[in-house]
Order: C-alpha cells, then sequence, then structure tokens
C-alpha cells in the first residue's frame, strides 16, 4: 500500500539550523535504508507559494505568506507500507526528528491488478 | 488484548525485525538462535505494550528485552562449557570479560543487514530455503504468509524454514559479508533470490491471479534496502531499476474481461511514472558505476526503452536490439533468443526476426514453449505466409495451457484460413 503523509507545521521567519537539517538528513538517509520512503519533498518559504481556489465559477489567487494560517504545508512524503499501523508508525517517527507539528495521513489509490479498474 | 494494539505491534515487527534479528545473530552467531531470541522479545511486547502503550522508541525497546535474553543465555551456556571442559571459576570469569559488547549491537544496523541477507541467501542452501528464509527474517513475513504466497501448505514452509536454520548452523556459515573472491558469486546469489521473489509475484506460476504485487512490494523494498546498504555495486542498482520499472507497469496489465494484456497494447497513461522514475534514476546509478553490461542492468536498460517512449511508435527498437545482442551473450538462454528476434523484427521487419528465432526450432527447451510458434506465426503472416502461420498458430495453440490465449490463437488461425 501506499501513503501519502502531508507535513504541516508552524511557520518561521528563520531557515533551518544546521542541526535540524542534520537530523532530517539522518532521518531520510535511514529510510530510505529501510526501503520504506519511495519519495519526500520539503517547501520553501510559503511567501513564494500561492493558494488559487475556484469558486461560483471565479478563480481568486492569494499569494503567500499564508500568515493567517496557524500551520502550513512543509513538506510531504510517499511512504510504502504494508499497513495502515504501518504507515502511522512511520510517521510517528517523522516527527520525532522533526519536532512539533502535524500530518496527515492519507492512503493512495492504486488501481487493482487482479482484476481490471 | 484489543486488536488495535495488536495491530499496532505488528507494524513495529515488520519495521524493527530484520535489524533486530542481525543485531542478535552477530552477537550469538546463530540465525536460528538470534530468531528465537527475537521473537522471545515480541511475545514481551505483546503482553507489555496492550497495557503500558507502544514506547517512544520500539526498537530499542525490542533489542533491550532480546538483548537480557541474550545475556542470560550466553551466561548459561559458559558455564555449561566450563563445566564440561572442567574449567575453573576464573576462566569463566575471564570469558566473561571478553564476552562481546552488547552496547555495539545498536550501531550500525546496516551491516547486520548485510551479514543477514548474505546468510539467508547463502549457497548451502536450496533456493528454495533461501527465498523462505529471506522472506521470514529480512522482510519480516510470517511463515503463513509466505505459504500463501507461494500457494503451498504452512506446514511446508516452516519445515523449510527449520531446515534451512538447521542447515546453517551445520554448515557452520558465518555471519558475515563475503569479502575476496567468492564476494561477487555471493552477491549475485542475493540478486537472484530478490529477483525470483519478484517475478513469482509478478507472474504467479500457479493461482488464479495474474499477480500477487504484495510479494514485488516486498521484493522492490528488499532490493532498495540492499542498494542503500551496498551504494557502490552497480548490479545492485541495475536490479533495483529492472523491478522498479517492471512494477510500474503492473496495474496496466488486464482488460476490463480481465485478459492480459501485453507490453506494446497497455494503456501507458496507467504506468506508474513515480515508478518509473526511481527506476529510471537506478539505471543511471547503475550505469555511472560502470555497470552498463551487467546481467540486470541490460535488461533494466530495455525495460527503460519502453517506459521512456510515451506511445508504442517510440520505442527505440535499434536499441533495444543492441541491448538483446548484448543479453545474448551475457546470458545466452533461448528464451533471451526469442525476445531478439522479436526486437529484430521490431527494428528491421519481419525476416530479419524469423532469420533468428527459426534456430530455436532445434532447442528441446523450446519444443513445449507456446510462444516460439506464436512468435514465428506473427513473422510469416507479416511475410504473406499465411498458410504457415496458420500452421503455427495451431501448433501454439495445442501448447499454451492458458484457455483464453488459445482462444486467441485460435481465432487469429481461423481469420487467416479465411483472408
Amino acid at each position: 500500500m501506499r501513503f501519502l503523509s502531508i507535513y504541516k507545521t508552524a511557520e518561521r521567519n528563520a531557515p533551518p539550523t544546521q542541526e535540524e537539517m542534520d537530523r532530517m538528513g539522518r532521518y531520510i538517509e535511514e529510510s530510505m535504508k529501510a526501503g520504506e520512503l519511495v519519495s519526500t519533498e520539503g517547501c520553501l518559504p510559503s511567501a513564494l507559494g500561492a493558494r488559487i481556489r475556484l469558486a461560483k465559477g471565479k478563480v481568486t489567487v492569494t499569494d503567500g505568506p499564508f500568515t493567517e494560517a496557524k500551520e502550513v504545508v512543509g513538506g510531504f512524503a510517499i511512504l510504502n507500507a504494508a499497513s495502515k499501523e504501518e504507515a502511522v508508525e512511520l510517521v510517528r517517527r517523522f516527527l520525532t526528528f522533526t519536532g512539533e507539528g502535524e500530518c496527515e495521513l492519507r492512503q493512495l489509490y492504486e488501481a487493482p491488478v487482479n482484476s481490471p479498474a | 488484548m484489543s486488536s488495535e494494539a495488536h495491530r499496532a505491534i505488528e507494524a513495529v515487527w515488520r519495521i524493527e525485525s530484520a535489524r533486530l534479528i542481525g543485531g542478535l545473530a552477530r552477537l550469538v552467531k546463530d540465525v536460528g538462535l538470534a530468531e528465537d531470541l527475537a521473537q522471545d522479545a515480541l511475545v514481551a511486547a505483546l503482553e507489555r505494550w496492550p497495557e503500558s502503550g507502544v514506547p517512544d522508541n520500539p526498537g530499542a525497546w525490542l533489542m533491550a528485552a532480546a538483548k537480557h535474553r541474550a545475556i542470560d543465555l550466553l551466561r548459561r551456556r559458559k558455564m555449561l562449557d566450563a563445566k564440561h571442559a572442567g574449567l575453573t571459576y576464573e576462566l569463566a570469569a575471564e570469558q566473561e570479560r571478553t564476552a562481546p559488547d552488547l552496547d555495539l549491537l545498536d550501531d550500525d544496523f546496516g551491516d547486520d543487514i548485510l551479514r543477514l541477507v548474505f546468510t539467508t541467501c547463502h549457497p548451502v542452501l536450496s533456493p528454495e530455503a533461501r527465498v523462505a528464509l529471506t522472506l521470514r527474517l529480512l522482510g519480516g513475513l510470517t511463515t503463513d504468509e509466505i505459504a500463501r504466497a507461494f500457494l503451498v501448505p504452512e506446514a511446508t514452509i516452516a519445515q523449510r524454514i527449520v531446515r534451512a536454520k538447521r542447515t546453517l548452523r551445520e554448515a557452520h556459515v558465518p555471519f558475515e559479508v563475503p569479502r575476496g573472491d567468492d564476494r561477487a558469486a555471493r552477491l549475485s546469489s542475493v540478486l537472484a533470490v530478490i529477483y525470483l521473489v519478484f517475478n513469482e509475484g509478478y507472474s504467479a506460476t500457479a493461482g488464479d491471479d495474474w499477480a500477487r504485487p504484495a510479494l514485488c512490494e516486498d521484493a522492490v523494498r528488499l532490493g532498495r534496502v540492499l542498494a542503500e546498504l551496498m551504494p557502490q555495486e552497480p548490479e545492485v542498482h541495475g536490479l533495483v531499476a529492472l523491478l522498479e520499472i517492471q512494477s510500474s507497469r503492473l496495474r496496466a496489465r488486464l482488460s476490463p474481461s480481465g485478459e492480459p494484456i501485453l507490453l506494446l497494447d497497455q494503456d501507458r497513461a496507467r504506468w506508474d511514472q513515480l515508478l518509473i522514475r526511481r527506476g529510471l534514476a537506478a539505471l543511471e546509478r547503475a550505469e555511472s558505476l560502470g555497470g552498463a553490461y551487467g546481467p540486470y542492468t541490460v535488461q533494466a536498460a530495455i525495460a527503460a526503452c519502453h517506459a521512456r517512449a510515451t506511445s508504442p511508435e517510440e520505442t527505440d527498437w535499434t536499441r533495444i536490439t543492441a541491448l538483446y545482442d548484448a543479453l545474448a551473450q551475457l546470458t545466452p538462454s533461448p528464451v533471451v533468443e526469442l525476445n531478439r528476434g522479436v526486437a529484430y523484427a521490431m527494428a528491421f521487419g519481419p525476416a530479419a526476426g524469423l532469420e533468428i528465432v527459426d534456430p530455436l526450432r532445434d532447442e528441446p527447451a523450446m519444443r513445449e514453449y507456446y510462444l516460439l510458434p506464436a512468435v514465428r506465426a506473427d513473422f510469416l503472416a507479416k511475410l504473406g505466409r499465411s498458410e504457415e502461420a496458420r500452421a503455427e498458430l495451431e501448433r501454439a495453440a495445442g501448447l499454451t495451457r492458458n484457455a483464453r490465449e488459445r482462444t486467441l490463437l485460435i481465432e487469429r488461425a481461423e481469420s487467416l484460413k479465411r483472408g
């Protein structure tokens, strides 16, 4: 099974410290060695992003930073796991490396293998 | 106990068991005993965690529990040995002092995983035993799960694993990563086991399912682990590239009516782009390490030619023929030759293909293989030799064991008769 984990955390003005970068690097290396982490990326500050919404037929674009939000998306990971419980455990470990924040874990749709979609 | 807690423990076990068993095996120098100790730790966790909750560092908890058992065991053994040899108490104490440093257990689990995989894939074991033991000790699968994956009774797998562990013990197989002369041969045994697991999942040889994707996932996971632990070995990356790219097509191989769809007829939008990207990156890694002519890397390069083409027409068939030429030299076999013929036909026309596959009719291994007459029929029909093509299709229909395939072949033969 494949899961998407979206990490949300309070946005800071400072870039990550060397120690934080090292910790993250160690986490990624270990997860890669365990074969669980399929893909992961981290986000640059929300000031460089935008929110695009379609409502009532009208598209609005709101540029970052998203100052009104308590937590913003900080990155994502795609994980391979044999069960939801395993994915939860992997995300729990991830959070102990990153510190405060929340991950939204979602199982990804995968077309069936043995019966036609 | 709540089943929720139970499932959480199972999840931890799947993540932790390999490094746990690896660390313990280094300590007690016996893979079978290491697994027993790890299982004891699991039992302890199953007793405690439902009440105490899963600890913050469950891996360390399991390792500590297993270590305690290991220390007890080593002490008892030493006492026993000392008694048997009539040694004095002082000598026993000396042995105690030189006992392995238990704290080392926590370091460098990667090396332990490597030692473990080289042990479970040791040539002293039969290929079936290597597969079962690897899935059990490195994949964290239960005997029941392995039995279901291979459609054999659980008792068969359980016995196979018990015997494998005994064989390793009796042959005094050292718990180590081989260095020197036999390293290459031992590595290719490891890669072969992973490839075997994958293929069993990819083209299920028995049962009703067309494929068993969980087995493919287990194989890819093992391959990825190995690639991280042996980053300098080009063929490891070659194998991973091959598995990632083949996996990318796993969900595009069945038609709405449940028939297998051949590569060139698949809906490429259903190929998994993430896996393709990973596969192409692994291939690049293998090639940059000078491994372009390793057998897995060459197969991965062929798979990559298909993965890169957004439509069948864009396939670089000329490059594929060159890669098959290389593969036929590296690992000559009638099946490789047949595929080489198909590639030549695609690149240079049916006559070129026929020239390669015709000699295969004399191969004993190909006599019962329906794809040979089916492929020849295709070439012959394109060359306008309908009568010969029809005869070959009928022969192929008589050889295939797949009912759907047979119907398709007979239909094609009929249409040639009319045409």
